[in-house]
């Protein structure tokens, strides 16, 4: 009997509802806890982060636009296609260098977060709108409107559950979003973007980048195309070039160095929040320009 | 077309009107202000004043203390005393005293609705009907938010943040004043407020009515200066949020300032609006609606409606009556209480007006302005208009913040939405339309934070205001202007 040489997996980026390799062709050997090859990884450029953010921006438009009932499927889709792909999740956490129980309850609590923001996504409007009772003949309401393009550098320490604690909210209000995924366990992001593009998630929407935090925070700051940047990490030199960089298009910024991932306390619709921005809308009640307009 | 001829409207008689100014008698100024700090007026360490003056004649009224960094400290100082005190009163009381506020304005509103026209040049009018009112309605509003926070933030516990700097601009010094520290101060927070240099005397004033109230010394502080005493608030290495409003330039240095430190902040910036008004809209209303988007308070309004976009089959109408409306407008002294249009802020703005008006000529756009009289002492502009400009012109996408209006065609819906967005603001817009699901369509997919349909320039307490992108972030206003100054 011959043994069967196992087919390897090649791990590369994921943009626009692709999987191109990095373009500028370089890469890092990720290691096991023996020193061992597990493979090759894109070594993202400040290029790949660009075209991301012109996949993104193609994509806010429609997914911003979907019905919010829709987004709560493909949220609900996502996390039956993580389920149902979960002895995958479960090894690669492992040969991470995770422990099996370790892995199992990741996974779970990754799919229980999916499902947890599939339920806002048609919610939080009603919780954080209002209608506002204006001392003159108008009615005014406000209600959320998603920001745009969310930069996301995601927890280093936390391969499946920081990058699913930092997607579903910023997904959930119809945002687009580029991730840079944990640079030491960048695996599952990869096998999370596959989830991903099987869950009626259109393309461009979410973009995974792997690589390094001190190479790409300058870009994701910096480009003038994204509206909004989130932090999961501590470097506190990387957090203040990033707000430094925010002030050159007015950037949104939201910093979560201290948030243990782990507990309830890193799901809430106020996460959804931090990339909504209020709109308000009057119009008169009768009487339009009336006897009273200002000229 | 001779039809219209025959029709148009005679302006050189009938239209004078006899004068009728607003008595300013009465009103208490002093010859010198001081810093408002911990409950008291105090001479500033810096020993040096400035001349506050009355954009309508170029008179000086007063002078104003200018706050250096130590002046700066010591009222961050006392509104960090205060804030263990402050925070500590119940809820209750402290909604009250804040009524007490907003009935103590509602009392004097005559003498800061003059104060306010004559440091600030705007029409007695709009200060009368619109400033001074609004001022009290946010304390008045924001008062009883005090006690009943946490039921505006779900499953959350608020807490005030500390100590807010708070950094307003000249086009609504009251107003702005009321707009920043009656929130805060409703969520539990201490404030240092820094008016802008030109228009610091209803600030003042203020200062002189919460200390009249009774509100506990150091809750309130207020200094006065120019950029640099606003710089020595927002880097005070002890406040814990920075709250401004003012020109994007200036919003960028403070985010960029406050980048290494854990300072919550809201900026309020510029803004270039487009008024669209579409062909089946009620046009005698929108012309009024275009009038008083751009020549509200002279056109110092960062949610000015600054481009107009007309549907190209009525063009022609709506610039014709605009036109004539325009003819209507009574530019002149701001304390007569026929005037429709005041003096520019200051010198400086106007020269800036100017620029913007060359700039315009020489881009090629079509300069029309009304042929009204101005007076001859004083900072004045006319209302002016610039016709088929096209959206590569910096008088279309650079904030004027003057009585000039751009104006452009437009033939289809998805032209004007891709028009209207092009740029970097996006505070407010306006829509023109009978048509309800035109509307909606309209005001979802501008990327603004305020859109009037079938009306323009419209504020309240209740109705949270900010804009998207670079035109800022955070509310201020309604429910969601408490959130920036609290944390859950």
């Amino acid at each position: 009997m011959t043994t069967r040489l196992e087919v390897q997996k090649t791990y590369k980026i994921f943009i626009g509802g692709q999987f191109p390799r990095t373009e500028s062709g370089r890469f890092y050997p990720l290691k096991n806890k023996k020193g061992e090859a597990i493979a090759n990884i894109c070594l993202s450029s400040r290029k790949d982060f660009r075209n991301a953010v012109v996949a993104a921006r193609g994509a806010f438009g429609g997914w911003s636009a979907r019905v919010a009932f829709n987004r709560s499927q493909i949220l609900y889709r996502i996390a039956e296609m993580l389920e149902g792909r979960k002895e995958q999740f479960i090894s690669e956490l492992v040969l991470q260098g995770s422990t099996e129980k370790a892995a199992q309850e990741e996974v779970a609590l990754s799919v229980d977060r999916l499902v947890y923001y599939a339920g806002w996504c048609d919610k939080y409007q009603a919780v954080f709108s209002s209608v506002n009772p204006v001392a003159s003949s108008h009615f005014n309401f406000s209600i959320t409107e998603p920001t745009g393009i969310v930069a996301i550098i995601a927890s280093e320490e936390s391969s499946l559950l920081g990058l699913v604690t930092a997607i579903a909210p910023v997904i959930s209000g119809g945002n687009v979003c580029i991730v840079l995924a944990s640079e030491s366990k960048p695996l599952c992001a990869v096998t999370f973007a596959e989830v991903l593009n099987t869950s009626d998630l259109p393309g461009g929407v979410v973009n995974i980048l792997t690589g390094k935090s001190d190479e790409l925070h300058t870009h994701f700051s910096s480009h003038m195309d994204v509206n909004a940047v989130t932090y999961y990490r501590q470097n506190k030199a990387e957090i203040k070039l990033i707000k430094e960089n925010a002030s050159l298009n007015v950037k949104r910024i939201f910093i979560y160095d201290k948030l243990d991932i782990t507990t309830d306390k890193a799901q809430s619709p106020y996460m959804i929040i931090d990339n909504q921005e209020i709109k308000t809308t009057w119009h008169p009640i009768e009487n339009i320009g009336s006897a009273k307009a200002g000229y | 077309m001779s039809k219209k001829q025959e029709n148009k409207l005679d302006f050189k008689t009938d239209w004078a009107y006899a004068p009728a100014p607003e008595d300013t008698k009465h009103i208490a100024l002093q010859k010198q202000y001081d810093l408002f700090i911990d409950g008291k007026f105090v001479k500033p360490n810096s020993k040096k004043y400035f001349d506050t003056i009355n954009p309508a004649t170029e008179q000086k009224i007063s002078e104003i203390a200018e706050a250096d960094e130590k002046d700066v400290d010591t009222a961050v100082k006392a509104a960090r005393k205060a804030f263990n005190k402050w925070s500590a009163i119940s809820a209750k009381e402290r909604g009250k005293y804040i009524y007490r506020i907003a009935r103590l304005m509602q009392e004097r509103a005559r003498e800061f609705a003059i104060i306010e026209t004559m440091d600030g040049g705007k029409s007695i009018r709009e200060s009368r009907d619109i400033d001074v009112p609004l001022a009290a309605n946010h304390f008045f509003y924001n008062a009883g938010w005090a006690d009943k926070l946490e039921y505006a933030f779900p499953n959350r516990n608020p807490q005030p943040l500390g100590v807010a700097g708070q950094i307003i601009p000249w086009n609504f010094p009251l107003l702005m004043a009321a707009w920043k520290i009656a929130p805060a101060l409703a969520a539990g927070n201490t404030v240092v407020l820094k008016p802008a240099e030109t228009t610091s005397l209803t600030s003042l004033k203020l200062a002189e009515l919460i200390r009249d109230s009774g509100l506990p010394d150091g809750v309130v502080n207020i200094v006065t200066g120019a950029g640099k005493t606003g710089a020595a608030l927002v880097n005070h290495p002890d406040i814990n949020k920075v709250a401004f409003t003012g020109s994007t330039d200036v919003g960028k240095m403070i985010q960029k300032a406050i980048a290494g430190t854990d300072k919550k902040l809201t900026l309020e910036l510029g803004g270039k609006a487009a008024n669209i008004i579409f062909e089946d809209a009620p046009i005698d209303q929108a012309v009024e609606g275009i009038v008083n988007g751009i020549f509200f308070n002279q056109g110092h309004v960062c949610c000015a409606g600054s481009r107009l976009f007309v549907q190209e089959s009525v063009a022609d109408i709506v610039i014709r009556k605009l036109k004539d409306r325009m003819e209507t407008l009574i530019v002149g002294d701001p304390m007569d209480k026929n005037t429709d249009i005041g003096a520019i802020n200051s010198k400086e703005q106007l020269l800036k007006i100017q620029e913007y008006i060359k700039i315009g000529k020489n881009e090629g756009a079509d300069f029309y302005q009304s042929s009204c009289s101005i007076p001859g002492k004083g900072f004045f502009c006319r209302p002016t208009l610039f016709l088929n400009s096209s959206q590569s012109h910096r008088v279309v996408q650079e904030e004027i913040f003057g009585p000039v209006l751009t104006v452009q065609t437009f033939r289809t819906i998805e032209e004007v939405i891709e028009k209207a967005n092009n740029i970097a603001y996006g505070l407010s817009a306006g829509v023109w339309t009978d048509k309800g699901s035109k509307i909606f369509n309209l005001s979802s997919k501008m990327r603004a934070g305020v859109v009037w349909a079938n009306t323009y320039n419209k504020f309240d307490p209740a109705s949270p205001f900010g804009g998207y992108k670079e035109s800022g972030f955070g509310r201020e206003g309604g429910l969601h202007g408490l959130m920036p100054y609290l944390k859950f």
